[in-house]
């Protein structure tokens, strides 16, 4: 996915189609609707957001401690519990368990950390089938694409898309592309993937310090069956996802459907807390950078993030530039101030794919402050001096003639008089971005301050 | 009570009437406003930028010009948000700058809560479109947002009900961004045009006559694609119409 | 030092200071006139059904004619075993219960206002029971409902037991396109009985 064109490049290409790109947009907003139903049909809704709040952010500052309580419950459990610092060692300790069980082919349910440590080209280039059962992650995986969205990985597909790739996978008939028929091809061709797979992997939405077990939320009921047949269920969680007591999960099963679809619940609330009878069950706690996080005040509170996707749901950006623009596992607002932790040089575009509109804060269920990190990101870029040298010397500049009021209001005068007597091919030049397709407002004959001047001294 | 008028920089320089008009309110309620000569820029295009070296220069300067009124009063929702959320990275603990924090309003604003006006004086027999621009609306709360389980609430239609003969268009997405963003126009152009078509689109089905706001700058970039695009609506910043001001 | 260690040494060297409580959990929230008709509401809108039922003939005719079509039956449920074709607890493996048509389970209760029910069957000897039969029933004592997930959780715990979960409705994607289409790879239809 590495690539080093930026995102006003890509999504530039995409709003390019402007009927697809209308489309998208009306598809995401609809699911901004049902959850903003949702969020007003509870009268207590901004008291469990801020609640939500103020467990994560303790749990974050005690996070050692309930890393370890859970730690300690999960093997009391007889839940095997292991340890990666990053993505590679992730990767490894996956690949380990499943060659020690001699596993050939792995269903797989909706996890973004797997997708962070690019565990399935790891996997499949040791040998490993990885099959993803979410029917959206299908989709894109027989396609070969990253997924466009946290939690609908194939929203950027029409159906005929659809159509198209299971007429090739899964030999559907041709041009058939209704939505029903294709869901119940991809049913009958991944029961048959449940029952013939060695293991499961699984996310983890939340994991319970108090009780040492882990909560999967699904629609599908694809990480419940995956994980229930074979006798190995890998669970994979970044250290965010600890929270202290079961009660706990009262306010954030409440907040987490509700903000993500617009659910009052998903289907299934799968709390797992041990194997299968004769089975075994690991769970891998991975950092792979969110200490580093920690460490940030201005950005510590991007690791509330319950993966809900609502930020993504209302950001006019995202929904009008599609999740590839963003060129990172994880799109929209939070991947914004995600991205740049790991890489600021790779992502420091990202910070600036946004109006600061401010809608994103005001959906998240966790309260993360994301317009307030993208603004602050953008400080980030500008001294590691990744902002373009053009860009900054035009601000440069500003900032000197508003430092200098009478030179600022000569040259002010001087445009008010000159620009309206330059012909349009010029006014209009390829620099002229703003009046690529915006005329710029008629330049009046006085400034404000001059018309100001003349009324106090006529006084 | 002294008040000390800021008026934006692309304001001073691009729209004087609505700058007059600005004061022409302030003035027609009897308050006593003295617009600062030296005055310039909030830096707040530097701010979204990133460019936190340059900020400073330009919110000092906004704090040695501003700090001794009661009140400052700005005709622009954005530019108030920087000074009451952003300057504290730069001034936090400086003389003055905490009263000047929380004295800086944004004129509905200040006409809203500080002087409460009973009625403005004004005509305007149009069908008139909000726009609520993102800085005034999430940051400085002047009307219920749409993401939130909150009572319904508006600041600017509170004002505008002042006005005679002023009527509204419904618009499908009451709060969604116009895509202005300052320095986002020009950096994500493309998506900046895309939000501001999508925007007049609701506003042409919703038959706004006007659309009026806060904010001169998501007015300008709209006006822009109005022009551009020759569509059968026009704006008009706020002060204009409760000034009385025709069009 | 391990992996382990590293990361819980940096996470301490790096967390935050601690100066925040956890929040004890008391959320004031609306309370339903009729408990049952919103369990009801709840579940049929997001594609379940909930019926109540006096005793376990009624059952029995229920399920004989809204699932005439269904071969294999298998339930824990004592008072059912006449109507059960296939014991689920006796096979050793769960993929042996690939060809079960309907599955008839107990839930412990019904959440009003999601139209969940709460499942931690002691007898039943796999998990793959509740996703793998194409249909769920989940009979529920009558008067087993709560108002919200926050009664749910205070009546939870998890001793012996390392299985439990919430099911609302029936299995659903809406992946393509978003149409909402019921029967993703769990059970196609759920069916909440309370007697």
């Amino acid at each position: 996915m590495s690539h080093s064109t930026g995102h006003s490049e890509l999504a530039e290409k995409f709003a390019n189609n402007v009927e697809r790109m209308n489309w998208h947009d009306k598809a995401l907003w609809f699911v901004r609707l049902k959850r903003d139903n949702q969020a007003k049909s509870l009268d207590e809704w901004e008291e469990l957001r801020s609640t939500a709040d103020k467990i994560k952010k303790h749990t974050l500052e005690n996070l050692a401690n309930y890393l370890e309580e859970f730690e300690k419950n999960a093997l009391s459990r007889g839940i095997k519990v292991h340890w990666a610092k990053d993505a590679k060692e992730h990767n490894k300790i996956v690949l380990d368990i499943l060659n020690s069980k001699n596993v050939k082919m792995v269903v797989k349910s909706k996890s973004m950390l797997t997708e962070e440590c690019h565990l399935n080209p790891f996997l499949e280039k040791h040998g490993i089938e990885v099959v993803d059962t979410d029917l959206g992650e299908r989709i894109v995986q027989l396609r070969n694409e990253p997924p466009s969205h946290i939690v609908l990985p194939a929203i950027h597909l029409k159906k005929e898309d659809v159509g198209t790739t299971f007429e090739k996978f899964l030999n559907t008939q041709k041009g058939n592309s209704d939505p029903t028929y294709l869901t119940r091809a991809a049913r009958a061709h991944l029961r048959k993937k449940f029952l013939g797979a060695d293991a499961s992997m699984t996310g983890v939405n939340f994991a319970i310090a108090e009780t040492g077990g882990i909560v999967v939320c699904t629609n599908e009921g694809n990480a419940d069956l995956g994980s229930s047949l074979p006798k190995l269920h890998i669970a994979c969680m970044g250290v965010e996802k600890i929270i202290p007591r079961l009660k706990d999960l009262s306010i954030f099963i409440r907040l987490l459907a509700r903000s993500a679809t617009g659910q009052p619940v998903t289907s299934y609330t799968s709390h797992y807390h041990g194997p299968v009878e004769d089975g075994e069950m690991h769970i891998i706690i991975v950092d792979n950078g969110r200490s580093n996080i920690l460490s940030t005040d201005k950005y510590k509170k991007s690791l509330q993030c319950i993966r809900c996707g609502a930020c993504l749901n209302t950001c006019p950006v995202y929904r009008r530039s599609g999740g590839h623009s963003y060129g990172y596992t994880i799109p929209g607002p939070i991947g914004s101030t995600l991205a740049p932790s790991r890489d600021l040089k790779k992502y420091s575009t990202l910070p600036f794919a946004c109006s600061l509109c401010a809608s994103c804060s005001n959906v998240c269920p966790v309260q993360v402050d994301l317009h307030q990190q993208l603004y602050l990101r953008r400080q980030d870029v500008v001294d590691a001096g990744y902002l373009s040298p053009a860009k900054y010397r035009v601000l440069k500049m500003a900032t000197w003639l508003m430092s200098h009021p009478r030179i600022m209001d000569f040259a002010g005068l001087l445009a008010r008089k000159i620009v309206p007597l330059l012909p349009r091919s010029i006014i209009y030049s390829k620099i002229n971005i703003w009046g690529k397709s915006r005329e710029l407002p008629k330049f009046p004959k006085n400034s404000f301050k001059e018309l100001y001047k003349a009324k106090k001294g006529s006084k | 009570m002294k008040i000390g008028l800021f008026i934006p920089c692309f304001m001073n320089e691009l729209y004087p009437k609505a700058s007059m008009a600005t004061l022409k309110v302030l003035e027609n309620l009897g308050i006593d406003v003295e617009y600062p000569m030296y005055q310039t820029c909030c830096g707040q295009a530097q701010a979204n930028t990133g460019c936190s070296n340059e900020t400073k220069v330009l919110a000092e300067r906004f704090l040695k010009i501003f700090k001794n009124y009661d009140y400052i009063v700005a005709p622009s929702g954005s530019c108030v948000s920087m000074v009451r959320h952003n300057y504290a990275q730069f001034l936090q603990g400086r003389d003055g700058f905490e009263h000047m924090r929380t004295h800086t309003y944004e004129l509905v604003e200040f006409l809203h809560d500080i002087i409460k006006p009973k009625s403005m004086n004004a005509t305007f027999a149009h069908k008139v479109g909000i726009h609520n621009s993102c800085h005034a609306h999430r940051e400085l709360g002047m009307a219920s947002m749409s993401e939130k389980n909150v009572p319904e609430f508006s600041k600017i239609k509170n004002i505008l009900d002042k006005v005679d003969g002023i009527s509204y268009s419904e618009l499908t997405r009451k709060d969604e961004c116009c895509g202005f963003g300052g320095t986002f126009a020009i950096t994500e152009e493309a998506l900046s045009l895309a939000m501001g078509r999508a925007r007049l689109q609701d506003h042409l089905n919703a038959g706004s006559e006007y659309i009026t706001g806060v904010d001169m700058s998501c007015l300008m970039h709209m006006q822009g694609i109005i022009d551009r695009e020759k569509m059968p609506l026009k704006t008009i910043y706020i002060a204009q119409i409760l000034a009385g001001d025709t069009p | 030092m391990s992996s382990r260690d590293i990361i819980l040494k940096s996470i301490k060297d790096y967390a935050p200071s601690k100066s925040s409580e956890l929040p004890n959990i008391n959320i004031s929230h609306a309370s339903y006139e009729n408990i049952n008709e919103k369990f009801s509401t709840s579940l049929s809108s997001v594609g379940g059904i909930a019926v109540f039922m006096e005793n376990i003939e009624e059952i029995k005719e229920y399920i004989a004619e809204h699932y005439a079509d269904s071969k294999v039956i298998v339930s824990n449920c004592e008072n059912l075993l006449p109507i059960v074709t296939k014991d689920a607890n006796a096979t050793k493996d769960p993929h042996a219960l690939h060809d079960v048509d309907l599955a008839i389970i107990e839930g412990e209760f019904g959440v009003a206002e999601n139209g969940a029910v709460w499942i931690m069957e002691p007898k039943n000897r796999h998990r793959a029971l509740y996703f793998i039969a194409q249909k769920l029933i989940i009979i529920i004592p009558k008067n087993e409902i709560v108002p919200t997930m926050h009664e749910a959780y205070e009546k939870l715990s998890f001793g012996t037991q390392n299985f439990g979960l919430f099911i609302s409705g029936p299995s659903k994607t809406a992946d393509i396109e978003q149409s909402l289409i019921i029967g993703a790879h769990g059970a196609i239809e759920t069916c909440v009985i309370f007697i």
